[in-house]
């Protein structure tokens, strides 16, 4: 069965893992008990810096591995991701169709088919399909529902994880984040300093 | 130089290392029984086991086999006797038979972790297409080969 080049361009987007897909995996169960520093950042900068952050949660590169249903998404339109993809018990797909089947460690230039390490979808406690601005944030900082991460832990993940690096860097023609990871990270630490406050729900979409 | 394992023999190869583990299988090692359908991971042709666990070869740089375990078809058994083996002749399972090399290395990937799959649970680990449309046979050939038998598809 051969494909035309369009579609091998948009194939395997198993897409789009991004922010916080590895929570789970790097559970710290010590952080729900955290203590935070007092703020240094004002609460309007701390909300402004919040919008932007939930700007990059919600490209396709990173909802489309943090959805509601037990599939992934894949491309720009977020359909369904093709194969009859599934979750599988842990995120890693199912026996016979796992994502290690078609998604290695890096995209791969040939095939179009993107990866990185641990390519996989974030667990249910971490969809965001359908959240507002104010759950998503809620969601985000909940230890119970993050993997047990604290904002020092949050900004670690954001600089350090490789899974998050591959929004930036998405392979073939998908359409990578706006901005840069940089500035995602100055965004973490603007929200971090003003004590990570969410928007109320009634002041969100 | 890399080094990995074939079918349980020691292999060498000495290729760029973006190369797709279908090439090297194919041309460098003349394990032919693996195929190339259309080079995107999509159609599962090219399926081997890397260290057990299935991968779509063509999207495989040979790099990322390095001191691994490669399984081919020509290395499910020596003998044609594979119980899925034996169950895809019982069942007449091919037609003109390309995908089904890659057929049977996704059945063997899923009963090696499912010994009796639900037809669920075949529907979501067999997406690998076949132009000839096989696939009630192979639902009733992995049955078979599970003693799970329904007759034939």
């Amino acid at each position: 069965m051969m494909f035309g080049k369009a579609q091998t361009r948009n194939v395997p987007a198993l897409a789009a893992v991004c922010l916080l897909a590895l929570l789970v995996a790097s559970a710290n169960p010590g952080a729900a008990g955290q203590t935070r520093p007092p703020p240094s950042e004002s609460r309007e900068a701390g909300l402004q810096a919040w919008a932007g952050i939930a700007r990059v949660l919600r490209h396709p590169r990173c909802m489309n591995c943090h959805t509601t249903t037990n599939f992934p998404r894949q491309g720009d339109d977020r359909h369904p991701h093709v194969n009859l993809v599934r979750r599988g018990l842990d995120g890693h797909g199912v026996p016979g169709q796992m994502c290690s089947t078609c998604h290695q460690t890096e995209n791969n230039e040939s095939s179009g088919v993107p990866g990185t390490p641990n390519w996989h979808l974030a667990p249910l406690s971490m969809a965001w399909e359908g959240l507002s601005d104010a759950d998503l944030c809620r969601v985000l900082t909940d230890p119970k529902k993050n993997g047990g991460m604290d904002l020092a832990k949050l900004e670690e993940h954001i600089e350090h994880d490789p899974i998050v690096a591959y929004g930036w860097n998405p392979g073939a023609n998908r359409k990578p984040i706006p901005g840069s990871r940089a500035d995602l990270i100055q965004l973490m630490k603007t929200w971090s300093r003003a004590g990570a406050p969410c928007p109320s729900r009634t002041a969100s979409r | 130089m890399l080094e990995f394992k074939v079918n349980g023999q020691l292999r060498r190869v000495d290729v760029h290392p973006d190369t797709p583990l279908l090439w090297v299988v194919r041309e460098q090692l003349g394990l032919t029984g693996t195929k190339f359908g259309c080079g995107i991971a999509r159609c599962g042709a090219c399926t081997l086991h890397v260290d057990g666990s299935p991968v779509r070869s063509c999207s495989f740089p040979v790099s990322a086999a390095a001191g691994h375990e490669i399984t081919t078809i020509e290395g499910l058994s020596n003998d044609v006797s594979h119980p899925l083996q034996r169950a895809w002749i019982a069942e007449q399972v091919p037609q003109c038979g390309y995908c089904q090399s890659g057929m049977l290395m996704t059945a063997a990937a899923l009963v090696r972790l499912k010994p009796k799959p639900t037809d669920e649970e075949i529907d979501f680990a067999m997406t690998n297409l076949c132009r000839c449309g096989t696939y009630p046979r192979v639902r009733s050939a992995i049955k078979r080969a599970t003693g799970q038998a329904e007759g034939r598809g």
